[in-house]
């Protein structure tokens, strides 16, 4: 193998490799997926001179470590944790050079769920349907990252980015997700839709890059029965039988048959894949534009 | 038809029926083909299609109200034969539930064309449209923790085949070895929405092993 590769030392709870996903499929059943906090993946890639569509390290509440066999420049993002080499403390959300053979450390999240971890080049592992996200739905992309996994690197096109350091939002003290309403809230009872935009919910533990699941008030259905499977869309908050809201993220399934009470904006889904579990949520209704 | 609007650029389009949201389905692509849509997914499902990435949900909306659905969708795809062992370990609960013998549960899933009428679950499996609605059977009261891939399930209205192994509460009559989904193939999945299927015996009738 060439020396533009990555060796795994720590990998973590959980760490992928992400990119913008695989829009266009979702027809075939195959889930949008990429990384949860896109701009915090972006940031990190322009910071180190890729493309902001390159592949990226996305990990999961307590970081991970890497050797790279060749010298390269990484930057950390997304959630802030104590980023070394070689046991020597660097920089956050700045680009960094990692000597061949040297050993990164992205350590615990300090707050927030998920840091990026960019390295000039890319990380450049075989493209699924012109993406190299995994997806933890449907098992699409290269498999979450164990000790010892070898990734290779693309090669760098441009210098990175001379800041010393790059301003990022803090994850959220309280998570509050505007919402359209629809396209099934008729399906609860008028209490209920009140309930969904007045009352306090709680990220649940369970949340994960399929959805980011709730604890609070259960939400009442106004009528019985199934409704029939239908499209799913990014940020839909689908309400299953229990009656606790899920807002649905990046590796969520196509179609679904609980009914979608209401959409949360685009924008403010960073921030939920920024959000512990605890993390006061509160959806707030806005008008569609 | 009912169009709904899903968050700021998305549109549920509901309509009554599932020959319904072929047409409506095949009305889209056809518009997409010759440019008059531009929009980033169209995924049909049982009763509806969505429409995700329009600039302009509502307009589409007052456009698609007013459109009149060719009655039938057209047959625009070449059918795709599996051919299927009828083995499957609940191919005796699926002849008890439609009152007939197992041996004629394959005559009647073999001799019957389906059209894909959407995807999801996972990537590559079909909800296969076409047998009569007298032969609509219930999901397994206990899902199965592991169905093997290319196992062929009925469930409710529809057939489908297993991609990839992965739990599931179908009632399995067959065995096809047709792969379903192979990402490194173009097209990566064998059956897409529209796609005719049929289904070509191969091999005697019944469980494997069975006396």
């Amino acid at each position: 193998m060439t020396d533009r590769a990555l060796s795994v030392v720590r990998a973590g709870a959980l760490t992928t490799v992400q990119d913008r996903g695989r829009p266009g499929h979702a027809h075939l059943g195959v889930p949008h997926s990429g990384a949860l906090d896109g701009p915090a993946a972006e940031l990190a890639n322009r910071l180190v001179g890729n493309r902001p569509e390159a592949a990226v390290l996305e990990t999961t509440l307590n970081g991970c470590a890497v050797r790279p066999r060749s010298t390269v420049t990484v930057a950390v993002a997304g959630a802030p944790c104590r980023v070394t080499v070689d046991g020597r403390p660097v920089a956050w959300g700045a680009p960094v050079r990692v000597p061949a053979g040297a050993l990164l450390d992205v350590g615990a999240a300090v707050s927030g769920v998920r840091s990026y971890v960019a390295v000039s080049g890319g990380v450049a592992v075989e493209p699924v349907l012109c993406s190299r996200s995994t997806d933890l739905l449907s098992g699409l992309g290269p498999p979450p990252l164990t000790d010892g996994t070898v990734l290779p690197l693309g090669s760098p096109e441009v210098p990175h980015a001379r800041v010393d350091v790059a301003p990022q939002p803090a994850p959220p003290a309280e998570l509050v997700l505007r919402v359209t309403a629809g396209p099934r809230d008729d399906w609860f009872t008028a209490e209920a839709v009140r309930t969904f935009t007045s009352r306090v919910y709680r990220v649940s533990s369970a949340s994960n890059r399929i959805g980011l699941r709730t604890e609070g008030p259960a939400l009442e259905r106004a009528r019985s029965g199934e409704l029939p499977s239908e499209g799913m869309v990014l940020g839909a908050v689908q309400v299953p039988p229990d009656g606790r809201p899920v807002v649905f993220l990046a590796d969520h399934p196509t179609t679904g048959g609980y009914p979608v009470i209401a959409v949360v904006r685009a924008a403010d889904l960073p921030a939920a894949a920024q959000a512990v579990p605890g993390t006061p949520v509160r959806f707030v209704a806005v008008r569609r534009r | 038809m009912r169009a709904l609007p899903v968050g700021d650029g998305a549109l549920l389009v509901e309509v009554a029926s599932g020959e319904e949201a072929q047409a409506l389905h095949a009305e889209l692509l056809r518009r997409r083909a010759e440019g008059s849509l531009s929009v980033r997914e169209i995924v049909p499902a049982a009763r509806t299609v969505l429409l995700d990435g329009l600039a302009d949900p509502a307009r589409l909306a007052s456009e698609l109200t007013a459109t009149q659905l060719p009655p039938t969708p057209p047959r625009t795809h070449d059918v795709v034969e599996l051919p299927v062992r009828y083995d499957g370990p609940d191919l005796a609960d699926v002849a008890a539930l439609w009152g007939v013998g197992e041996a004629e549960v394959a005559r009647i899933h073999a001799s019957t064309e389906f059209r894909v009428a959407f995807c999801g679950f996972a990537p590559g499996f079909g909800y296969l449209a076409g047998l009569p609605s007298r032969y609509d059977v219930p999901r397994r009261a206990t899902p199965r923790t592991a169905v093997p891939a290319g196992s062929v399930g009925l469930a409710g209205p529809y057939t489908g085949v297993y991609p990839r192994s992965s739990p599931g509460g179908w009632q399995l009559i067959g065995t096809t070895d047709a792969v379903l989904w192979d990402h490194a193939r173009v097209p990566a999945a064998l059956l897409s929405p529209g796609t005719r299927v049929r289904f070509v015996p191969v091999g005697p009738v019944g469980p494997v092993g069975a006396p």
